[in-house]
């Protein structure tokens, strides 16, 4: 069984594109509260483990298991698995089988956000608009699907406040706010890269998945992405599934960190244990001609 | 002069109902980058249903406030036109997203004939029409032998157009479900992840476009006072022709590209040759093509790379 604080359990992950094995037999955990890193060098993998997890790929084998709420739900898995639902929801907690669900159930329903590589912001929106996006089930429901929201119903206005203000607490912590009816396309790209970040925390996430969110900062700024994501996880308790290449963000921020390469998990443990590994060594530096063999053998090829 | 103003004041009335077609086109175009060719049959079913709501209503329960009728011919209208292109949408175009491009496209067009037949083997072939809905004009000048009028159905149709070019606007601009349309248009993909459910605003978007098409459907009749089965396509071509000209995708552009083609086609008439006059709206289409590819409104293409 896994352990109370599990919020996201990967096992067994399996995806194939016809001949080609982009991962194979993947299993780790994400803990509630920390930060986790996914590593391992160009085509290892990482991109496509975010896109089983949220949806996008129906992996061809495994079981993606996200849990919110009372660990006691945990005990329900196995049931939920033979019972071919997509998930159970509980006053005091829900349970998810991410690989049942199609993407936009998993960021409605199980509460999983993500970012790209790219910055895919709605650069034709304002800021806050991008943000009321993120917002917009909640909106929704409090507009009666927008007859209710047209009219000027006052519940509907107060939930639109309310995610107003939600937005602008968001920006003002990012030091956004002055920028907060620009275009978001206007903004520059270190500002783009955190408002990507701030809009996946308006979904209200239990997980978040951020695609190499420090891709093509500066070290400065990459500096400050790193005190807002540890400031995240510490003031929400939230879980962070993170790729990424820059290993200042990655050693400096992770609670634990999954090494891929091949589409295998080649370590998996605190940044510490990870960056003496010889196998993360050998896959990120190469080897010496005459250790190929050995090494092959160890990682499994 | 007075002849010039008269023409102005019939070029507008005409590209007002434009206007409002051209809409669907481009916001249907702007969310799922396919052109509805059935949308201008859309606009002729709607026709069809305002005029049966407006016999219902005037023969069999004998409503004689000229307002009531109108605004019971609107409101029947536009919920029965809003549904059938839920419908459409549901029955022909859903089951191809994610197809090749060309395929809704296709679908469209059979969907635009399949209308057009049904009006056609169902109402029958001729014109039907109704007795004038609003008589009345005002006289606005009559210094010369000619009298500038404006008439009170062509005031109703701008006073209409206007109302509801207001309401959508806000609709567009202010509200949940228009700040997910527009978020759709720009990253549909990413909407989805957002948690904005792309099925359900893509429908939203088909049923707000109908129902524009239906106050346009309305005005149609009563300014014209009979429909047919064909009138669906020529109006739609123009339309479409509008939402191009405006640039495809912005909806101001389809407002304004709507009044040009309705001006642009009644001053040809009233001072070249009338027979000419969809020649004239139509070469329109094909310079606008040519010269001005992304419309009076649109952005330019950004090649990314």
């Amino acid at each position: 069984m896994a352990a109370d604080d599990t919020v996201l359990r990967v096992e067994h992950l399996t995806m194939r594109f016809g001949g080609l094995v982009a991962i194979n037999d993947l299993s780790f955990e994400v803990e509630r509260g920390t930060i986790t890193a996914l590593i391992g060098p160009n085509g290892a993998g990482k991109t496509t483990v975010f896109n089983c997890i949220t949806g996008f790929y129906k992996p061809t084998e495994g079981r993606i298991a996200l849990h919110r709420g009372d660990a006691t739900v945990w005990h329900a898995l196995d049931a939920l698995t033979d019972s071919g639902k997509r998930g159970i929801v509980r006053p005091d907690g829900a349970l998810f089988l991410l690989e049942r669900m199609p993407d936009h159930l998993v960021a409605q329903q199980a509460r999983v956000a993500r970012t790209f590589q790219n910055i895919r912001l709605f650069p034709g929106m304002t800021v806050l608009e991008n943000l009321l996006v993120a917002q917009h089930n909640a909106l929704m429901v409090a507009s009666g699907y927008t007859l209710l929201g047209v009219l000027g119903f006052p519940s509907y206005a107060a939930a639109e406040r309310a995610a107003l203000d939600k937005a602008r607490g968001w920006l003002d912590r990012f030091g956004l706010l002055a920028r907060a009816d620009d275009p978001a396309g206007d903004l520059p790209y270190g500002a783009q890269r955190r408002l990507e970040v701030v809009r996946a925390m308006c979904t209200e996430p239990v997980l978040l998945c951020l695609d190499e969110p420090a891709a093509g900062l500066n070290p400065r700024e990459s500096a400050e992405l790193n005190d807002l994501l540890l400031g995240i996880r510490d003031d929400h308790s939230l879980s962070i599934l993170l790729i990424e290449h820059d290993m200042s963000v990655v050693m400096g921020i992770s609670d634990s960190v999954v090494v891929l390469d091949y589409g295998v998990k080649i370590a998996d443990g605190t940044p510490e244990t990870v960056r003496n590994d010889q196998k993360v060594i050998a896959a990120y530096l190469g080897v010496a001609d005459e250790d190929v063999a050995k090494v092959e053998a160890a990682v499994g090829l | 002069m007075e002849y010039f103003v008269q023409q102005l004041i019939n070029g507008i009335t005409l590209g007002s109902i434009y206007g409002l077609i051209a809409i669907g086109y481009t916001m249907v175009f702007g969310i799922i980058g396919m052109v509805n060719f059935a949308h201008g049959d859309v606009f002729m079913v709607s026709a069809f249903i305002a005029l049966i709501a407006y016999l219902i209503v005037t023969a069999w329960l004998g409503i004689a406030s000229v307002a009531l009728d109108l605004i019971a011919v609107l409101i029947v209208a536009m919920a029965f036109t809003s549904l059938v292109n839920w419908v459409i949408e549901r029955v022909a175009y859903r089951p191809l997203r994610g197809s090749f491009r060309l395929a809704p496209l296709i679908s469209a067009i059979g969907m635009s004939i399949f209308l057009s037949n049904f009006v056609q083997v169902s109402q029958g072939p001729r014109n039907k029409s109704i007795p004038p809905m609003v008589q009345g004009e005002f006289v606005l000048s009559k210094t010369h032998d000619f009298p500038v009028t404006l008439s009170y159905k062509q005031l109703i149709i701008w006073g209409i157009t206007a109302l509801l070019l207001l309401a959508f606007w806000y609709l567009v601009a202010k509200t949940s479900l228009g700040r997910a349309q527009r978020a759709c248009e720009q990253d549909r993909k990413m909407a989805a992840l957002l948690g904005v459910d792309v099925d359900r605003t893509i429908s939203m978007t088909f049923v707000i476009a109908a129902a524009l098409a239906a106050v346009a459907g309305t005005m149609y009749l009563m300014y014209y006072g009979v429909v047919t089965f064909s009138d669906g396509f020529v109006p739609g071509v123009k339309a479409f022709t509008a939402a191009v000209l405006g640039g495809i995708g912005s909806l101001p552009g389809a407002v304004v590209g709507g009044i040009l083609i309705g001006l642009i086609e009644t001053f040809w008439s009233a001072y070249f040759s009338i027979d000419y006059k969809d020649v004239a709206a139509f070469s329109v289409l094909a310079i606008t093509l040519i010269f001005l590819p992304q419309g009076l409104f649109g952005r330019p293409d950004v090649e990314k790379v």
